[in-house]
């Protein structure tokens, strides 16, 4: 099954990173591009995304910030920020807003335990 | 392709960028393990300007007075790093590193020792952490803690090559506690910029999986 993608970071280089683990792990998924939080709400307006891939040090808005908005918006979406920062405080916010904390750099590895166990809990029955 | 400051092309400053922010996220999680509590980053700022440039630029900041904990690096770079705050947040940082309620005497004995250890700490995390990204190696040397105003740190040393430019980062490393600003500036000469510049062009090909110069322009 193909799915929908929204890949969010500040970083050009940082969007080109993660597009290139995504298209390794899944060829056939498509991927959208968002360069900011106000960018990314625009684009999950427009069409609801399976998943979201966010930084959380952005200007403007923050990812976890912007994890929590998603989150209020749409239950299924699976939520990940991606970030250097691995203080603890900084896993248990995102954790918090209903996302998923993937260290970066981001390894593959990561990236596809993410979407086994986001696949995992959306196959389990809602309560 | 456009170019910026001094010869880096807009990806490889966002390149930079991603490095520096790798780098000083892994200086605060061990400044957090220093402090006990979260150390809140803003975005890094990296831009490439003149000794000059710098010295303007935090010159213009409230506080003249600056300390800041400087460290040498050679390798395929050769510079120097700084870890630069206002003075005046000097014993807040003191405070926040030594924990407890310690008195006011035991904080200005220990001043110089936790400055040098937290200048240590932060800017090998930094620095480490890229050159570990770059893959190449660098030798650092000890930290010295120096005082004084911004000309004072960018003025050609000794050991600074003709022409040295700064690398210069902006970043605020908020303390709850003590609301401590932070700057991380790196000097480096002509020689080392462009060697710089290649490094980060190998980095954005095994970033990407493509040559730097097929990627297309930045934003």
């Amino acid at each position: 099954m193909s799915y929908k993608v929204l890949i969010v970071d500040d970083s050009k280089l940082a969007r080109m990173g993660v597009t290139r683990a995504l298209k390794q792990l899944h060829p056939d998924w498509e991927s959208v591009e968002a360069s900011n939080a106000e960018e990314a709400l625009a684009r999950v307006k427009e069409s609801v995304p399976d998943f979201v891939l966010m930084d959380y040090n952005m200007p403007g808005k923050d990812g976890i910030t912007l994890a929590s908005e998603l989150r209020a918006l749409d239950a299924r979406i699976g939520i990940a920020v991606i970030s250097a920062n691995q203080q603890i405080e900084v896993i248990q916010r995102a954790r918090a807003a209903g996302a998923a904390f993937l260290p970066k750099p981001l390894t593959d590895a990561a990236l596809a335990d993410f979407f086994t166990a986001t696949a995992a809990s959306r196959s389990r029955p809602e309560k | 392709m456009s170019t910026s400051s001094l010869g880096l092309t807009e990806l490889e400053l966002d390149a930079l960028g991603e490095l520096v922010n790798l780098g000083v996220s892994n200086a605060a999680l061990n400044f957090r393990e220093m402090v006990k509590e979260e150390v809140a980053l803003s975005v890094p700022e990296v831009s490439v300007v003149t000794p000059q440039e710098a010295t303007r630029i935090l010159g213009n900041q409230e506080t003249k007075l600056l300390v800041a904990v400087q460290q040498y690096f050679e390798g395929d770079i050769n510079g120097r790093a700084l870890l630069i705050f206002p003075e005046t947040k000097s014993l807040e940082l003191v405070r926040a590193v030594v924990g407890g309620t310690p008195s006011l005497e035991e904080i200005i004995e220990l001043e110089h020792e936790a400055l040098a250890e937290t200048g240590n700490v932060l800017l090998n995390a930094c620095l480490g952490t890229i050159a570990n990204n770059l893959q190449r190696n660098l030798k650092i040397s000890l930290p010295e803690v120096i005082y004084g105003e911004s000309g004072d740190f960018f003025n050609g040393t000794a050991r600074d090559g003709p022409g040295d430019s700064v690398l210069f980062i902006y970043i605020n490393f908020a303390v709850t506690c003590g609301d401590i600003q932070g700057y991380i500036a790196m000097l480096l000469d002509m020689p080392s910029l462009l060697a710089l510049k290649q490094l980060i062009g190998a980095y954005i090909e095994r970033f990407t999986g493509q040559p730097a110069t097929a990627v297309p322009h930045a934003n």
